[in-house]
Order: structure tokens, then C-alpha cells, then sequence
């Protein structure tokens, strides 16, 4: 395992040198830096700083290790959004190799972080979409026609579950969206219901990968997904 | 619209007569006897179920009563009593309002849980929608963890098996250890059936338990002990309901056991919350599902549930703004404006009202002065202002055939299922007046009649909501009585019309908003059931309006003719001369002539009764167009009709009542000032 000092600073050059394309901001001579260069994650190129290929690899890991114990907090734990970051940043560094698939499969290999970067994808990513299965979204943004099946409900509220329950909303129910507009439409099971974008925010969906080629062709086979 | 035609006959009337409320009927409610022998609860059948499921239809059935069935969620919002024949020996039927679980989230929820403990039932009907039986196996596992007696019937069978669905009843039947009956309640399919097993009806055995894992399974054990065997539910339902957090069950315990063991109960379901790590509702609604999985997996066949063809198109027609609200505008000119307007308010009345005053007044007038030696009982029961003459006639030749045509539009809406998709197509715009799209059914309703939509508002999920609906109904929706007058009032001036309508509008819109800032509170949450569209069935339409119809009769004609009397002995002892002395005044402010007066005192029997006064000064050639626009401005915002303010006083308590009372008074004049200085400053001629 990595030392997580060596980790932040893997993580601030991947996004500097990867995502946004820039030099690093980064001190060469602090303690850390000097420390990743050493194990050949990172070495000096002109007056900055650039990931070796060892480098990237394991930075790729790192940011996608953060990224999805964002995720985790906001959507499953229900923590406030203000407080992500900094959990987030003491997550990453207890994340092992295989957990972060673990957790990967149970969001339905999101994506984006809740601030709207990507996630860099994972092996089990990968298959996963050979699979169809795309990710887990809140049904607020769902796709119009798409079909999903209820991942998980992100709400503490006892108000808000209990009318999800009352339309039979719990995680494993099937649903299809039907109208975002002026209020959101949905079906599940046999029953239409309509709904305003603060329940439709904490339903979050898996859902099935290009619903509208599938429609038709064998919408109940794939119900205990 | 032949309004004025008709109003014409308000003038001769106006000054002395008077009825009571906006027409039509809050149900068929009120009017069933009270239960008997509560202490005897041999013969007492409860049917209870989620909404729009059917219970009412079933027990129209049950019973030979009727009680109003609708296609929208929430149609009954108070229990009805029935007495049927169809269990040997008799027994009370009791229809209640929807409920989707024991947990209740709306007031008319409260009402079928609290029922079900208060009146112990030897039976109780569980009405299922057999189209969504996964949906709703839920409930059935609550009842029949809570020990009830349970019968299910599988209700709209034929919609059910038109989807395809096959439900094996025999297995169902063992699954739950209850007996199942397939239904059919809008055509009278299966309750023969349904009767037949209610003698069958007792406390389950323990066949169908649900596992709720061993952190709950303890807790439940725990609190069971605690509670020990009491009337009611089971004592492992009730400590789901604590373990839930359910506010009436823990003053209960408060009560009835005292504050150490509420104490003790309230420690176990905090360990146990703890422990799960969980907020346990949540739990106990998996195990229950995943229980309720297993009994479908078994008895029901599903095929693939994607709803098309034409019903569905006509849907998504309804609920795409684009074509949506279009459709919206065509059922507003044609239901309204078309059928209450010119065919109610105009054919129906000059017909009913010629018929008055050819047949029936002549012969009123005529007995009176043959049996009545003295001037002042003559004018009591006969003459120009008489309770026969004016009172009842009033209601039945004028009001009666314009609520009459709107609750037959009304009920046609409410049966095809369009009202749920107004409310969706809606709540964004009801969201910044401090409600959710679910107001619009009362809000529609109120067109019809404010005091039934009062009631309706029951409906609606906090009390914040409730009290903002009532205020608006209160002060800026014109019943469809007021609406024929004012609208009489004011055709063939276009520009004064224009100018109400915008005002009225505005004040809706405004008050609705303030209102909305100032009222602390949650925000309110929009969600609501959407049932298929269906071609309303006309005997239901009919039995509806024919059922409200009865209703105001028997509720509103007495408010009539009470009212006729105070009229009577305001007349008799000149206390009307001084009142309108006081309002003189005011009016000044507001640039209307004093002749008005009298207009505005009736207008605090009714609003329309004032509008129709105004329209007899009017006659007189006193009033301009700028005038008339604010005295109808006036009328509409006024203090709604006595009926209303009593049904208010019944849902809202007395102090709200008054307090409303007392801003609508306010905004009223306000508006009429502020409406007047603006044409003036303006320089407006109307």
C-alpha cells in the first residue's frame, strides 16, 4: 500500500497533468513529492513535476478510489455535501484494491463524482457495460422511455418513504420514466404515478443500457436484475 | 351566456330572500345514521383498502347506499355507514377513507386507522386493485400481522385480466391464510362471491409471518412483552408501529401504561436503531416487500407491463403541456362556460323559473291569502319576499340547476381520471402559492361549490396547505352560483370583465404567494397516483349529481329559509336600515353610490345574493362601468356564504375562521379601493 502522502500528491498531478493539462502547482522540494519520486511514481521534467507511467496508474486508482467514496457518502450514506471532501479524502486511503469494485458494482458504476468529474472506469467497469448495465442514477435524470430497477433510496426522511412505499417504491421494484416535464411521470409495475423533482432526486436507479432498443422485446424477462 | 337573461329575475327577489350555501353536496356523507351498539362489534364489517381501489363502489354495493365513487385517490374522505343483507343476520358496513399503510401520511388516513381500533370489526374487507397486487400485498400483510379478520377482494378483476394478469386466488388464499374473492365492484361482479366468505373472517393464524431479521425480531419480542394483550391490534403489530416510530401508537402507550414503559419501549427502539444501523421503517418495508415477493412469485403470472394503445396516448396527450393545456382551455370554455353557463345557468333556469311563476307562486300567494288573516305571516311564507316564494324557489329554480349542470361536468371529469393529470400538469404553478398540484382538486371543486371543496381539502398533506386552500377558497374562488351572476353582471362590457378577472387573478396568485412566505412550515411535496383514463359509466355520473343534489336539498334549503326569516324580522324591526346606514361610508372610499349598500349587507349572507342586488341598482342606471367592475371585484373577494363559514369553523376551528373572516374582509375593500384609485388616477372609463 501506497503511503497516503505519496497519494495526495499522485492525485493533485493527475489532475493538473491529466485532466486539466497543466504544470503542477506542486513544490518539488516538499517532503512528500520527494518521497513519490523516489518510489519512480513521479519525476522532475524541466522545472515541474510529471507522473512516470507506474505514476499515472496508480494516480488513476487513487482519484477513482476518491471519487467513488464521493459517491458512496453523498448518495448512499447521506452525508451533507459540504462535509464530502474532507470524509472523502480519509476514504480513499482505506479503500483497498477489490473494495472499490465492491462499491463501484453497488452505485452501478457511476460515472461522475457528485461534482460532475469522471470516475475513471474500473475492470468491473468494463464488463459491466457488456452486461447493459449502465449506471445508477437518480431517476430525476433518468432517460425519457428508460427502464431501470431501483438501486437504492437516498432519503433518511420516514415522510418521503413512506410515500415511496405507498407507490411501491423500494429497492429491486422496477420503474420506467416516462415525463420529466412540468412534473415527472413514472410507472412501476402496472401503476402510473406523478411526482415532483424532490421524491423524484432520492430514487436512484439502475439503469438498463439503451432502455429503448430493449422496449418491446422482453421488458419482463430482465425483472429480478 | 343568457346570464342577464335569468338575472333579471334576481331583481325582483334579491331585496328579500336569501339561501344559504354553494349548492351542492359534501358527499352523501353526513346523511347515514350514526353506528349503533358501538359496544357490539358482532356485524361490523370494515372495508378498507388503498385509494382509488374501489371500496366505495364495493360498498355501494354491500349496502344499496351510495357514497361517491370517482377515478382520483381521495374521493372519500370520511367514513360512510351502511347497513347490508347480504351476511346472514345483517351487518354495519363501514366504507373508509384510502390508506396505503397502518402508518398514516394524510389526515383522512388517520381516519381509517383510527376505525379500525376505535371499532373493532368482525370482519374487514381488504379491497386489493388486482392490476397492482405487488403493490398492495403490503397492507394485507399488516392486517394480517395486526390480527384483523381479514377477507381480501381482488377488485377490478377485468382490468386486471385485460393486461393479462393471472392471479391463482386458490393459491393466494393459502399464501396469506385468508380467503380471497375476485371483484368486479363498478358492474356488481363478485360481491355475492365476497359475502359468502365473510363468515369465514377471523384473527389469521400465524401461517403468514414476516421475518424481519434479528436485530427487529428482538426489539419486537421486547416491546411485545412489554405491552402485553389489549383490544386492538396484535401486540407484535403494535411494536412494529413503535419500532416505526408511529406518534399515536407511543401517546397510547403513554396512556395506557404509563410513562415508565413508554420510557422502556422508547430505549429499545433507540438500541435498535443503533444496532441496525438503519432507520428501521425502511427495514420493515424490505422484509415486507421481499415477503410480499415471494407470495406473487408464487400465486400471480405478470406479463410485461408496458401500458399502450390508445389509453395511453390520450394520457400523454393530457400531460404534455403543448397538447395538455390546450385541452385544458377546450374543457374549461365547454364544460364551464358552454354547459354551466349557457345551458345551466340559461335554459335550465328560465325554465324552471317560468314554471315558478306560472304554477307554483300563483298558487302559494293564493293559499296564503285564503288561510293568513295577518300582513306580516302572509309575508313570512308568501308575497314578494316570502320563504316559499323567494327562499325555496331561489335554491331550487336558480342555484339548484347551475350546480346542478356543473357537478354533472365536474363528476365527468372526476370519473375519467383527467383531475390527477391537471395536478401534474399544475404543481409547478401551485408550488409558488405555497401548495401542490394535488390542491387543484379542491381548487377545481371550489368553482362548484366552496364548502364542499373546504371539506376536500382534507386531502391535502400538512396543515400549512390546508389553511393556505382554505384562504384562497375563502376569498378568490367565486362559486359557480356567484360566477353565473357576476358574469351576468357584467356582459356586454368586456373591458370591466377584463379587468375583474385580472384583479381577482392577481389577488389569487398574490395572496397565494404571501402567504406561502409568511406560513412557517415544510415545503410541500408533490406525489399522486395517476389511474387509467376511463370512459365515465353515465349511471355513476348520474347517481353522483343525484346524490349531491339530495344533499343540498336537505342540508342548504333549511340555511335558506333561516335566513328568509332573519331577512323577514331584519325588515320588520328597521334593523337593516341601520346596517346599511354604517356601510355608506366605506363605499364612499371605494367611489360607489350609497344606493349600493344594501347590495353589500346581503352580501354577507351570500356573495352572489349581493352581486345579484348590484345588478338591480345597475338596472337603475346607477352604477358606470368603472363602478361595476369594482363592486363585482368586491363581491367575489366578500366573505364566503354562511355554510362555508360553518363547514370552516368545523375543519379550521373557530379562531382561523374568524381570523380569515377577517382578512378576506380586508382584502375585499382593499382591493375595491385600490382598483378605484388606479381607474382613476388612470384615467380609465370602463
Amino acid at each position: 500500500m501506497i503511503d497516503p502522502r505519496i497519494e495526495e500528491v499522485l492525485e493533485s498531478l493527475y489532475e493538473s497533468e491529466v485532466e486539466q493539462g497543466r504544470p503542477s502547482p506542486l513544490d518539488a522540494a516538499a517532503e512528500p513529492v520527494r518521497l513519490a519520486c523516489e518510489a519512480g511514481l513521479t519525476a522532475a521534467c524541466g522545472g515541474g513535476l510529471r507522473l512516470t507511467e507506474p505514476g499515472r496508474a496508480a494516480a488513476r486508482d487513487v482519484v477513482r478510489r476518491h471519487r467513488l467514496a464521493e459517491r458512496l457518502l453523498v448518495d448512499v450514506l447521506d452525508v451533507a455535501r459540504e462535509d464530502v471532501e474532507e470524509d472523502a479524502c480519509q476514504f480513499e486511503h482505506i479503500i483497498r484494491r477489490g473494495l472499490d469494485e465492491k462499491i463501484c458494482r453497488l452505485l452501478g458504476h457511476p460515472r461522475m463524482c457528485p461534482h460532475g468529474k469522471p470516475i475513471p472506469a474500473g475492470l468491473c467497469c468494463q464488463s459491466a457495460r457488456a452486461d447493459a448495465i449502465r449506471e445508477v442514477r437518480p431517476l430525476a435524470e433518468g432517460p425519457i422511455g428508460g427502464e431501470g430497477v431501483v438501486a437504492y433510496l437516498s432519503t433518511r426522511q420516514r415522510r418521503d418513504i413512506q410515500k415511496l412505499m405507498a407507490m411501491g417504491i423500494l429497492p429491486g421494484s422496477r420503474i420506467r420514466l416516462i415525463r420529466r416535464f412540468p412534473s415527472y411521470v413514472f410507472q412501476v409495475g402496472y401503476g402510473q404515478f406523478t411526482a415532483d423533482e424532490s421524491l423524484a432526486a432520492v430514487i436512484y436507479v439502475h439503469w438498463k443500457e439503451d432502455a429503448n432498443r430493449e422496449r418491446g422485446a422482453g421488458g419482463g424477462g430482465n425483472r429480478e436484475s | 351566456m343568457q346570464g342577464a337573461a335569468w338575472l333579471q329575475r334576481f331583481r325582483r327577489r334579491w331585496r328579500g330572500g336569501s339561501e344559504a350555501a354553494d349548492g351542492a353536496a359534501p358527499e352523501a356523507r353526513g346523511a347515514a345514521p350514526p353506528a349503533e351498539g358501538r359496544a357490539a362489534p358482532a356485524g361490523r364489517i370494515l372495508i378498507i383498502g388503498s385509494p382509488n381501489v374501489g371500496k366505495s363502489a364495493l360498498f355501494n354495493r354491500f349496502t344499496g347506499r351510495y357514497a361517491t365513487v370517482s377515478n382520483y385517490p381521495g374521493t372519500t374522505v370520511e367514513l360512510a355507514r351502511g347497513r347490508t343483507s347480504r351476511v346472514p343476520g345483517g351487518a354495519e358496513v363501514i366504507d373508509t377513507p384510502g390508506m396505503y399503510s397502518l402508518l398514516p401520511i394524510t389526515e383522512e388516513e388517520r381516519v381509517a386507522r383510527a376505525t379500525l381500533v376505535a371499532e373493532p370489526p368482525a370482519a374487514v374487507i381488504h379491497v386489493i386493485d388486482a392490476k397492482n397486487v405487488e403493490r398492495m400485498l403490503g397492507l394485507t400483510v399488516q392486517l394480517v400481522e395486526a390480527g384483523l379478520p381479514v377477507v381480501v377482494a381482488l377488485n377490478m378483476w377485468d382490468e386486471a385480466a385485460e393486461l393479462g394478469i393471472r392471479v391463482d386466488v386458490a393459491r393466494l388464499e393459502e399464501s396469506l391464510g385468508v380467503p380471497v374473492a375476485a371483484t368486479v365492484a363498478t358492474e356488481g361482479v363478485g360481491p355475492g362471491a365476497l359475502a359468502e366468505r365473510l363468515p369465514e373472517a377471523r384473527p389469521p393464524r400465524a401461517c403468514l409471518r414476516v421475518d424481519y431479521g434479528p436485530v427487529l425480531e428482538g426489539a419486537i419480542s421486547r416491546i411485545a412483552r412489554l405491552l402485553g394483550a389489549a383490544p386492538g391490534f396484535s401486540a407484535r403489530a403494535r411494536a412494529l408501529l413503535l419500532l416505526q416510530g408511529d406518534a399515536e401508537e407511543h401517546t397510547r402507550v403513554q396512556r395506557e401504561l404509563g410513562p415508565d414503559v413508554a420510557a422502556r419501549v422508547r430505549r429499545i427502539v433507540d438500541d435498535a436503531t443503533r444496532a441496525a444501523g438503519h432507520a428501521l421503517h425502511y427495514l420493515v418495508a424490505m422484509a415486507r416487500k421481499s415477503c410480499a415477493d415471494e407470495i406473487l412469485a408464487r400465486a400471480v403470472q405478470l406479463p410485461p407491463e408496458e401500458r399502450t394503445g390508445l389509453r395511453e396516448r390520450l394520457s400523454r396527450f393530457c400531460m404534455n403541456p403543448l397538447t395538455g393545456l390546450p385541452l385544458l382551455a377546450f374543457v374549461l370554455y365547454f364544460g364551464l362556460y358552454k354547459f354551466v353557463g349557457d345551458f345551466g345557468a340559461g335554459t335550465l333556469v328560465d325554465f324552471l323559473e317560468s314554471w315558478f311563476q306560472d304554477y307554483v307562486n300563483p298558487w302559494v300567494n293564493a293559499a296564503a291569502e285564503r288561510a293568513l288573516p295577518w300582513a306580516a305571516a302572509r309575508d313570512l311564507v308568501a308575497g314578494e319576499f316570502g320563504v316559499t316564494t323567494l327562499g325555496i324557489r331561489y335554491a331550487v329554480a336558480i342555484v339548484l340547476p347551475i350546480v346542478g349542470t356543473f357537478f354533472i361536468a365536474f363528476s365527468i371529469l372526476e370519473d375519467s381520471g383527467y383531475l390527477p393529470r391537471l395536478a401534474m400538469l399544475i404543481d409547478r404553478v401551485f408550488k409558488r402559492i405555497g401548495l401542490n398540484g394535488r390542491a387543484v382538486i379542491p381548487m377545481v371543486l371550489g368553482f362548484g361549490c366552496d364548502t364542499m371543496a373546504t371539506m376536500v381539502t382534507r386531502t391535502l398533506e400538512s396543515k400549512r396547505e390546508r389553511l393556505i386552500a382554505t384562504l384562497l377558497l375563502a376569498l378568490a374562488v367565486p362559486c359557480s352560483a356567484q360566477m353565473g351572476v357576476i358574469l351576468g353582471l357584467l356582459s356586454g362590457r368586456p373591458a370591466a370583465l377584463a379587468v375583474w378577472a385580472g384583479v381577482v387573478t392577481g389577488i389569487f396568485l398574490l395572496v397565494g404567494a404571501a402567504a406561502a412566505r409568511v406560513m412557517p412550515g415544510e415545503r410541500p411535496q408533490f406525489y399522486m397516483e395517476l389511474p387509467p383514463l376511463r370512459l365515465p359509466r353515465p349511471a355513476n355520473i348520474f347517481l353522483k349529481t343525484y346524490t349531491r343534489m339530495v344533499w343540498y336539498l336537505k342540508e342548504v334549503l333549511p340555511l335558506f329559509v333561516l335566513a328568509s326569516v332573519i331577512i323577514w324580522i331584519g325588515r320588520l324591526t328597521g334593523l337593516f336600515d341601520l346596517a346599511t346606514g354604517a356601510l355608506v361610508p366605506v363605499l364612499r372610499l371605494m367611489g360607489l353610490p350609497p344606493e349600493t349598500a344594501v347590495a353589500f349587507l346581503f352580501g354577507f349572507f351570500r356573495r352572489d345574493y349581493g352581486a345579484a342586488g348590484l345588478f338591480d341598482v345597475h338596472q337603475q342606471g346607477l352604477l358606470s362601468g368603472n363602478q361595476l367592475a369594482v363592486a363585482a371585484i368586491v363581491l367575489t373577494l366578500f366573505l364566503p356564504c354562511v355554510a362555508q363559514f360553518l363547514i370552516m369553523k368545523k375543519e379550521r376551528g373557530l379562531r382561523v375562521t374568524l381570523l380569515v373572516s377577517a382578512f378576506v374582509l380586508a382584502v375585499a375593500f382593499g382591493a375595491g379601493c385600490a382598483t378605484h384609485l388606479a381607474l382613476t388616477v388612470l384615467g380609465v372609463q370602463l
